[in-house]
């Protein structure tokens, strides 16, 4: 199935040039970039076009922003320059574009760094209280003083995340991770500043700064891995910007945003666009390829009076269609509804920090307020009753919690990285670890999902040749086929393109015509999607037969899918022939045909119904509603951009078994993270009862704090050095 | 004990120092792209292909 970028590319970017300063610019959604070689090559050729004065490319967002003179230089001259040096370029809303700038990462990197800066110079101030033996009091008065300056301005600023985060949850009458972290670090600091002024010997500004210090780098990671989910996203939107070509009254052409298109405006589809919005035929006769929205296969006939899908491509001749929908009411924004209906009911899914904090936050607090009175009670005094309950609420503070999950998701998702995968949801590991069914999807998923000749030895000599003449301007899936097995070569002469039954031309001065067997008035009864006569002059009729193969490696990543304990099923909207035939020859026992993608989400509510967690991979648009709904998904790299973007996970490259090797490494990452909390539970059960004795003091605090956490992060680095299997 | 009163003060100065050049370089958006600043130190400006 063909990527929604191939024709997104080919649409005019005309109307989403905006005026920025003295000249003009754009930002285009480049796909394939990956390397020096790639920026070089783009940022050199679009340069060198006449009238740009910068372009410049994010090899992280996939963004190219290109300053330009839109006087002299045509905007899709730009996106033209890209696609001819190879890589998919679609223009970008500049509405959304300017929604890019990632502020909140930015503000997280600046919490970091202050309180890094404090962290290190408090702590270079405690060790020498801690160690100074001969340091009279003035001096330790000295070093808290400086302590406290430093600490409470840095804290008051790196903190700000914490503090807004825990009071929005407690407004919201709940208790997240942040409530214990904000009362640990707030009470450490007022009992610090306290114990200061009285001229005390503790103080706890160390402690207080380095534990915000570990809690910013575990929420950082964190960050970073939701951006690229949330970019992606945004990529989806930005691809809905799509064009379309309206015929003016007057019978001027005009490129107009899709989102502007009106029920009645008359529109042209040429050969190889997209129908932007729903449309009925005016005028014309062609075929269109309706894969992406129904995942059928076989090309359809579109004349007069016929409906037309938003989505659906036109393949053989200029149609004029009349809009029936808005972009908005059309098929393509129903898909996406779906797809935004299945994302929330994933939302619901708890992650396993948060169940963990569930529990933990209640506990802790009990505890803190059990030491305090247990101290008031048996001691009659308030003050060490506060300063213990104070050292076990910071003691136990989610520390090793806050880094545990994120630092293991950083590893896995470097690990799969790697390996081809590309995960997307923050969340996505956790949920695939629990899948225990897969259901695919069959054209472009289990197969390849582009036809193949597969008779090419049997055809007489010159066949494939004159056939090739013929095919070579066609785009429809059989042509292309021909036109991919033989090779460059010359066109024929008074090529005829008859819609829905085949082409006709003159091929060394005889005519020849290539089509349905029905057209040439052959009758064999033959499957018209899988095969295609070849008749020149008065020699016998040529038959050519086509196949759409599986993947290489389709029947290995079954067998270990299997291995992994997964139920397999297939899911298709193609017919119930093909789909038999392919399931045999997997050796797939379930499997279900013709299925239309809300049936898909049926089922996979049904599934969920029966308490089974679903693996869903596919590829094209009609299984983006499933991708967004199954409880995790993957898709494969050359899946219609919707379906990525619908996906948890990506698989870069062509074969299907990183898939299954996904589902590994998301279990040794739930494995992993579940160590890490049981470490750091183990830990609070030895430190708790510590702090409630009033054992703790500053220095056994700050090295138990460190080293909790350095245990965790280095425990989620295992991950890294695993097995390849 | 009085070279602290120096050493403290410098210590801190150039922590604020390493610290103000980091906000400049969050700021300048040296952090917005880091995939592709690896890569750019391999190309070199006068070389242009195509």
């Amino acid at each position: 199935m063909a990527a929604l970028s191939e024709t997104a590319a080919a649409t005019d970017p005309g109307p989403f040039v905006r005026r920025d300063g003295d000249a003009d610019a754009i930002e285009l959604l480049v796909r394939g970039a990956k390397c020096a070689g790639c920026i070089a090559k783009i940022e050199g050729g679009v340069g060198a076009l006449p009238g740009v004065s910068a372009a410049r490319l994010n090899l992280s967002t996939g963004k190219l922003a290109v300053r330009f003179d839109a006087d002299r230089l045509p905007p899709a001259r730009i996106t033209e320059t890209v696609e001819r040096l190879g890589y998919g370029a679609a223009p970008f809303d500049p509405s959304e574009a300017l929604a890019l700038e990632d502020e909140d990462g930015a503000r997280l990197l600046r919490c970091l760094a202050v309180a890094g800066f404090a962290a290190a110079n408090v702590m270079l101030l405690s060790i020498s209280v801690w160690a100074g033996g001969e340091m009279n009091a003035s001096t330790v008065a000295l070093f808290h003083w400086i302590s406290a300056a430093i600490a409470l301005p840095a804290a008051a600023y790196a903190g700000r995340p914490f503090f807004e985060s825990a009071w929005a949850s407690l407004k919201a009458r709940g208790a997240n991770m942040d409530v214990p972290i904000s009362l640990a670090v707030t009470l450490a600091l007022g009992l610090s500043l306290y114990e200061t002024v009285t001229g005390g010997l503790h103080a706890y500004f160390d402690a207080a700064v380095t534990l915000l210090f570990f809690l910013l780098i575990g929420r950082w990671l964190d960050h970073r891995l939701r951006a690229r989910a949330r970019s992606a996203a945004r990529d989806l939107l930005a691809l809905q910007a799509a064009t379309a070509t309206r015929v003016e009254p007057d019978g001027r052409i005009l490129a107009i945003p899709a989102r502007d298109v009106r029920p009645g405006d008359r529109l042209m589809l040429a050969a190889g666009d997209r129908a932007p919005v729903d449309a009925v035929v005016e005028e014309g006769v062609s075929e269109v390829d309706t894969s992406l929205a129904t995942g059928e296969t076989a090309p359809q006939p579109a004349a007069a009076g016929g409906e037309i899908l938003s989505g659906s491509v036109n393949l053989t001749r200029r149609l004029i269609v009349r809009a029936t929908a808005r972009a908005e009411d059309s098929f393509l924004a129903d898909l996406a509804r779906l797809v935004e209906a299945g994302a929330q009911a994933k939302n619901r899914y708890v992650r396993l920090a948060d169940r963990a904090a569930r529990l933990y936050v209640p506990v802790v607090h009990t505890a803190a307020a059990a030491t305090f009175l247990g101290w008031l009670v048996i001691g009659g005094e308030a003050r060490p009753a506060l300063i213990n309950a104070i050292a076990l609420l910071i003691i136990t503070c989610p520390c090793a919690l806050g880094l545990a999950a994120p630092a293991v998701q950083v590893v896995a998702t470097g690990r799969l990285f790697a390996r081809n995968v590309l995960v997307r949801a923050g969340d996505a590991l956790e949920r695939l670890a629990e899948v225990d069914h897969v259901v695919l999807d069959k054209t472009g998923t289990l197969t390849t999902g582009k036809l193949r000749l597969v008779n090419t030895h049997d055809l007489p000599d010159g066949a494939l040749a004159i056939a090739a003449a013929l095919t070579r301007a066609s785009r429809h899936p059989l042509s292309r086929a021909v036109t991919a097995a033989a090779g460059p070569g010359p066109a024929a002469a008074e090529i005829e393109e008859e819609p829905g039954a085949g082409i006709a031309g003159v091929v060394d001065g005889a005519p020849a015509r290539f089509g349905r067997a029905r057209w040439l008035g052959l009758d064999d009864g033959g499957d018209d999607a899988q095969e295609a006569w070849l008749v020149v002059g008065a020699r016998a009729p040529v038959r050519f037969a086509f196949a759409d193969d599986p993947r290489p490696d389709a029947k290995a990543a079954l067998a270990r899918f299997a291995d992994l304990g997964l139920t397999v099923e297939m899911m298709t909207g193609d017919r119930e022939a093909p789909a038999a035939a392919l399931a045999r020859s997997l050796g797939v026992e379930v499997w279900r045909a013709g299925v239309s993608p809300k049936d898909k989400t049926e089922r996979l509510d049904a599934l969920a119904a029966e308490g089974r967690r679903v693996l869903m991979i596919g590829d094209g648009l009609n299984d983006a509603p499933a991708l967004a709904r199954a409880h995790a998904s993957i898709a494969p790299g050359s899946a219609a951009e919707a379906s990525q973007l619908a996906a948890d996970m990506v698989l870069q490259g062509d074969a299907l078994a990183p898939g299954a090797e996904a589902i590994v490494v998301a279990r040794a990452a739930r494995r992993r993270t579940l160590e890490n909390f049981a470490f750091a539970a183990l830990y609070n059960a030895i430190a708790a009862p510590l702090a409630a004795a009033g054992l703790v003091t500053p220095l056994i605090a700050a090295v138990a704090m460190s080293s909790s956490s350095l245990i965790v992060t280095l425990n989620a680095l295992r991950l890294a050095r695993g097995r390849a299997r | 004990m009085t070279a602290l009163l120096l050493l403290i003060p410098a210590a801190l100065f150039l922590g604020l120092m390493g610290l103000a050049a980091f906000f400049w370089s969050v700021r300048a958006g040296q952090y917005k792209d880091l995939d592709g600043a690896k890569h750019r130190i391999l190309i070199e400006d006068d070389d242009r292909p195509l």
